[in-house]
């Protein structure tokens, strides 16, 4: 049993340091072509009852920026480090970001755009490197400008997906972020003529960040996949953000690794959880406990990574130290259900989720030789349709809702090719109060006095309870 | 600019609906979070209101643009990412300087900051033009209820306008964004 990196060696907190930090994680980094990149490292230090653990994080100033990924490094885990970036670069507002930097208001991220490229050099400086790979989070529909940036700046690892980052986030064409994307892919995998192995991954498996059925997650974050490959990226993360049960996520996270390996023609992969992305809980008791049960989801399915949330979450961004806590947190979570034996799922991978997803995902890919062609037809008929999503290119068909048992269930699937797979259920109506009971189930399950039983993840599956969905 | 067309069967039904009091629901240039969009929505039909919803990431133009032709009652701005301070306080300037939106009541609220509301953009709000400012805490909807309640009863508001209005109206509820019910 390995045990968490206690390498607390100091950080510089200015934005000179020298080249090298002393004494960091010493004998943890890959040698030779396994040190090439972010993929690499992720499977070099995580999968099989190991995490790599990661924040969201991204402050406006380039001093904060340092300080964090400093942090990050330096905590009790194993980390990658991460810069997320502002809303304003996100939807290419970039004068808006530089009137909040000019002005001195904080934003949501850092402005990697916007700083000049030699005050971002500096924020990296002799933090990032073989053994601390940083990853850039941006959310955005239009991201050639912000990969070119990345690009100059030596930065070989992001996010997102043609889909993902275009419906949850503006109102972009969905061809218009298809073409982006492929010309934003293809720049990227034109890194490795630098010797480098550019890494993505997909966001896919977040689509709004909560109420979006698991099968739905997980074929977009395949479909995906499969675009960054066939616009050549060769290092590949698919994504899973945990939901609202843990044994259907199970299932979503078996399903999705199942058809990975079905259809990516590479190894080069692997999977990364999201701790709960909606309506998060308020108390601190609550927020740890979600972290934590995300930690052992991620450890129960052999995930390699887990991006984590923080006790602030549902307030405001978080401080560094806020990050930091919960960087061990979710390690020291991981550690201990490593040692516990997973009870095992009966046939998880053959699922109602693993079925829905592989229909979607075929039904979407018969559609058309070309993948872009084939998401943009697959989003006109309805066969790809994320409930609650605005956006103009989604038919807004489809509906969830979550059963008795805390199952993320279809209530309508509208024109998606499941309708043999899902039993058919009326509707109730929609009204503000019931829409947030569905947003704040998971908050109020963990923010609720009594912990949420900790076997619960380990009960066997109830396959026969009269009141919940057969529909994964 | 996209196009923000929603199925034409939601113009339809709204052809048969008397004519309501509006409100436009929106959000800043840089916010994409739309659940508080929805919720919104949801609550003002609820209380009566007829909502035009434009989504996600609404730049400064497109709103002034969409108000000037729907003229609605009130302009709702929610903002969560914590930007809504800094653009908020872009938009309002564009809204107040144009003659036609000059005087329409504009109310915006949730997470304004990154901070948590140890800042709060409350007085630097209403100075530079909005009507109530609704920072998240812990009366924010029963207040926002009292703003709307001094706008007037949504359903039985009386609309100054005639046929042409109703048929403007139409036209842009086609336009939103907007989530069936
Ligand atoms: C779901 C979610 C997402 C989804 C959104 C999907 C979508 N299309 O909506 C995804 C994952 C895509 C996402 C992305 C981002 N998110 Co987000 N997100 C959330 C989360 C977890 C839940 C929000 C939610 O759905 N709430 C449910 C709705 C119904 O309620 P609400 O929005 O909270 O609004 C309530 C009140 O604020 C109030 N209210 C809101 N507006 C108004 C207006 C008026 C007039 C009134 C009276 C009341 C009112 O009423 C509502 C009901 O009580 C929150 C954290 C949380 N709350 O737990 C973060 C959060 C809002 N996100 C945050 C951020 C920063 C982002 C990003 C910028 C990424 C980043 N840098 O981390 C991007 C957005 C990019 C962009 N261009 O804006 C931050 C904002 C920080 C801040 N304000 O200090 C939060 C708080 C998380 C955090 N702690 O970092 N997010």
């Amino acid at each position: 049993m390995r045990s968490p990196v206690p390498d607390k060696s100091p950080v510089p907190d200015k934005l000179s340091v020298p080249d090298t930090l002393p004494g960091h994680r010493p004998g943890c980094v890959p040698s030779g072509s396994a040190a090439r990149g972010f993929g690499d490292f992720v499977r070099a230090h995580g999968g099989n009852g190991r995490l790599v653990v990661q924040p969201r994080m991204g402050f406006s100033d380039p001093a904060a920026m340092r300080a964090g990924l400093a942090a990050t490094r330096a905590s009790a885990a194993r980390t990658v480090g991460t810069i997320t970036l502002d809303a304003h670069t996100r939807v290419g507002h970039l004068q808006a970001a530089a009137a909040a930097l000019r002005e001195g208001t904080a934003l949501n991220g850092y402005p990697v755009v916007t700083h000049p490229p030699a005050t971002t050099a500096r924020v990296l400086d002799g933090i990032q490197g073989p053994g601390f790979p940083v990853q850039v989070r941006h959310g955005s529909a239009r991201p050639v400008g912000i990969f070119r940036a990345l690009a100059a700046l030596g930065l070989d690892a992001s996010e997102g997906g043609p889909v993902s980052y275009c419906l949850p986030y503006g109102r972009t064409p969905l061809a218009e972020s298809v073409s982006q994307w492929a010309a934003a892919c293809e720049l990227f995998a034109s890194l490795r003529e630098a010797g480098r192995e550019p890494h993505l991954e997909t966001f896919g498996g977040c689509m709004l960040g909560q109420l979006c059925p698991p099968s739905l997650l997980v074929a977009l974050s395949v479909l995906e996949a499969l675009f960054f490959l066939r616009h050549g990226i060769r290092s590949l993360s698919v994504s899973y953000a945990q939901q609202t049960n843990p044994e259907q996520d199970t299932e979503a996270i078996a399903a999705l690794r199942r058809l990975c390996a079905e259809l990516l023609p590479t190894d080069d992969w692997h999977v990364v959880v999201y701790t709960y992305m909606g309506v998060f809980p308020q108390t601190e008791h609550g927020a740890r406990r979600l972290l934590e049960s995300s930690a052992e989801l991620a450890v129960r399915t052999g995930a390699e990574r887990l991006i984590v949330k923080t006790v602030a979450e549902s307030q405001r961004i978080p401080t560094i130290q806020e990050n930091v806590d919960a960087l061990e947190l979710a390690a020291a979570a991981a550690e201990s259900a490593a040692r516990t034996a997973p009870a095992p799922l009966h046939h998880p991978a053959d699922s109602p989720t693993y079925q829905q997803a592989a229909a979607l995902v075929h039904a979407v890919l018969d559609l058309h030789p070309d993948l872009s062609q084939a998401l943009l037809r697959a989003f006109r008929r309805g066969y790809l349709d994320v409930p609650y999503c605005l956006h103009p290119d989604n038919r807004g068909l489809t509906r969830s809702f979550i059963d008795p048992a805390g199952r993320l269930c279809w209530a309508s699937v509208g024109n998606l090719p499941i309708g043999h797979l899902v039993r058919p259920r009326s509707t109730t109506r929609l009204t503000s109060a019931t829409l947030l009971t569905d947003l704040t189930r998971v908050r109020n399950r963990f923010d609720a006095p009594a912990p949420p039983a900790l076997a619960a993840s380990r009960r066997p599956p109830a396959r026969d309870a009269p009141k919940r969905c057969a529909t994964g | 600019m996209a196009d923000l067309s929603r199925p034409a069967d939601t113009a339809a039904d709204r052809a048969h609906t008397p004519a309501r009091a509006t409100v436009v629901v929106t959000t800043v240039a840089s916010d994409s979070h739309t659940w508080n969009l929805v919720y919104l929505q949801l609550l003002l039909e609820e209380l009566g209101y007829e909502v035009v919803n434009l989504g996600p990431c609404v730049p400064d133009e497109l709103l002034v643009h969409h108000c000037r032709e729907i003229r609605p009652s009130a302009v709702v701005i929610s903002s969560v990412n914590g930007h809504g301070a800094q653009d908020g306080l872009r938009v309002i300037r564009a809204l107040r300087e144009d003659e036609l939106t000059a005087t329409l009541p504009v109310a915006i609220g949730g997470k304004l900051g990154v901070d948590g509301g140890a800042t709060s953009h409350t007085e630097r709000l209403l100075a530079a033009g909005f009507d109530a400012v609704f920072e998240d805490g812990a009366d924010t909807l029963t207040a926002f209820r009292r703003f709307l309640d001094e706008l007037g009863p949504g359903a039985d508001r009386a609309l100054e306008s005639g046929a042409e209005r109703a048929a403007v109206q139409r036209r842009h509820a086609d336009e939103q964004m907007s989530v069936s019910v």
